[in-house]
């Protein structure tokens, strides 16, 4: 069965339409399967050879991926709510209600962007304190570690702009409470209000603020750190090993000429 | 440099998984590198397999969680009447905890940014990346300094009746101690596990705890005014 599934696979692969699609060519030598990754623009992003023992899930418990995937799951549902969402007061509360009864399936997109969103922010946080327990942090991995830090505050800004998009008494006190804490900023705490807010208290200007960063804005610059992210993972050496780490040790007397880079 | 020879030279190669490398080691500095080669699989196509298998398995279940829970909606928001409580998302309820103690100047603006700030500098800080056992090295001094910060932070918050998040405090200062009275050499595996635990590992961990219980208290044990709610009897 499976190998059926293969042969097909790489007859797929063959086809003349497929090659003028993807670069890389047929066949699963070493070399192809190496360049299926490499001359792929998103996959480039990649290294092409991971080490095996990264892939236990001990490791990295896959937070990562998984933080990738609510994301995913994010944009997918996210675009068919906003078909049927109007940034303006009262229409987004009436809409929210729309897709709880009246559009098909929209209560179960509307659970699974919530739910999700939950998951992601929780999700950033555990990979934040996975990385950080293994000490994946360390040279040459510290401004990747600092793109998760902004990932991080990206990821939190998106959850807490998408909190008040449904336009009810939850939304609208949680973002009081919470815009209420940018007031205390010294100096041009009330300035920062303001610009946040459209506005001196949460209103139909907050509403439309928080729609576009939620939907426009945050989700870009979201992509743009990770796309960042996934790269700097290749470029620092691929996931972070312990034992691999080349280490320093007291230099033993070297036999002349005999060995060399025989690794 | 006495020896005439100041440079030596050498050639590796394994035709099946690397070019051939040539090295030059130059005055004496031994590079002693010691990577071994690992096993590797390819990104393409296990990697990528499992990514996608993992990130399946999320879906579903994330897509169950969607089925049996429905999200919340209230009423059309309504600036005239608050609730009471009213409450940030779950993720900023910490934050909203200790609003409930310090002004919000020092609540909300001074602790994230500190949070922030201190979460960007780990890797920067070669003590957090050389990460040796606290009190391994220069105990006295390291001990006496540990005392008197946990001292502080402990008055500090008892000044401000901050019991939610001195529990954790003394609970992490409590291990930090026993770290301090052992040594890799110790009997217990325990208390070589936390001999071995660098300063690092003490504040992310003194951290991640008053993470925890904060955003829980904030998000299961506060009801009407701040006040204490069990969450049980609602």
């Amino acid at each position: 069965m499976a190998k059926t599934i293969t042969n097909y696979f790489e007859q797929l692969r063959g086809t003349r339409v497929w090659r003028s699609v993807f670069r890389s060519g047929t066949g699963s030598s070493t070399l192809r399967r190496a360049l299926a990754v490499q001359q792929n623009v998103f996959l480039h992003l990649f290294s092409t050879k991971v080490r095996t023992r990264m892939l236990s899930f001990s490791t990295t418990w896959y937070l990562g991926t998984l933080t990738f995937g609510t994301f995913l799951i994010l944009v997918a549902t996210g675009i068919p709510l906003m078909f049927y969402y109007h940034p303006s007061v009262p229409q987004a509360y009436a809409d929210t209600k729309d897709l709880q009864f009246v559009v098909s399936s929209g209560l179960f997109l509307r659970n699974l962007h919530r739910w999700s969103a939950h998951a992601m922010v929780f999700l950033v946080f555990a990979h934040m304190f996975k990385v950080f327990y293994r000490g994946a942090y360390r040279p040459p991995r510290e401004f990747n570690w600092v793109i998760g830090v902004i990932l991080l505050l990206i990821t939190l800004l998106l959850s807490y702009t998408g909190y008040l998009l449904p336009w009810d008494q939850l939304a609208f006190w949680a973002i009081t409470v919470g815009s209420n804490i940018a007031s205390a900023v010294p100096v041009m705490g009330n300035k920062v209000h303001f610009l946040m807010l459209g506005g001196n208290v949460v209103n139909a200007n907050a509403l439309l603020r928080f729609y576009v960063l939620h939907c426009m804005i945050l989700p870009l610059v979201a992509i743009l750190f990770v796309a960042v992210h996934f790269w700097r993972i290749r470029k620092d050496g691929g996931l972070y090993a312990h034992q691999s780490e080349p280490r320093t040790v007291a230099a033993a007397p070297v036999p002349v000429a005999a060995k060399g880079a025989q690794s | 440099m006495t020896d005439p020879k100041d440079f030596i030279a050498g050639m590796g190669s394994n035709a099946r998984k690397s070019p051939t490398r040539v090295v030059f080691v130059t005055r004496r500095t031994s590079a002693q590198v010691k990577v071994t080669d690992e096993d590797q699989v390819q990104t393409y196509p296990e990697v990528l397999f499992r990514a996608i298998v993992a990130i399946e398995v999320l879906a579903i279940a994330l897509a169950c969680v969607s089925l049996l829970f429905n999200a919340p909606l209230e009423g059309i928001a309504d600036p005239s009447h608050t609730p009471n409580p009213a409450k940030a998302p779950w993720y900023f309820l910490g934050l909203q905890e200790m609003l409930h103690y310090f002004p919000p100047v020092v609540a909300g603006v001074l602790v994230p940014t500190l949070v922030v700030f201190a979460l960007i500098v780990i890797p920067y800080f070669n003590i957090n990346v050389e990460a040796e056992g606290l009190f391994l090295k220069d105990r006295k001094r390291r001990l006496l300094i540990f005392y008197l910060a946990a001292a502080a932070l402990s008055l500090f918050m008892l000044f401000f009746d901050v019991y939610v998040a001195l529990v954790p405090t003394l609970i992490v200062a409590g291990f930090m101690v026993l770290a301090a009275q052992s040594s890799p050499q110790s009997t217990s595996a325990f208390r070589r596990y936390l001999a071995a635990k660098p300063l690092s590992y003490w504040i992310m961990t003194w951290f991640l705890f008053e993470l925890a219980v904060l955003t829980a208290v904030g998000t299961f044990f506060r009801g009407p005014g701040w006040s204490w709610v069990l969450p049980w009897r609602s």
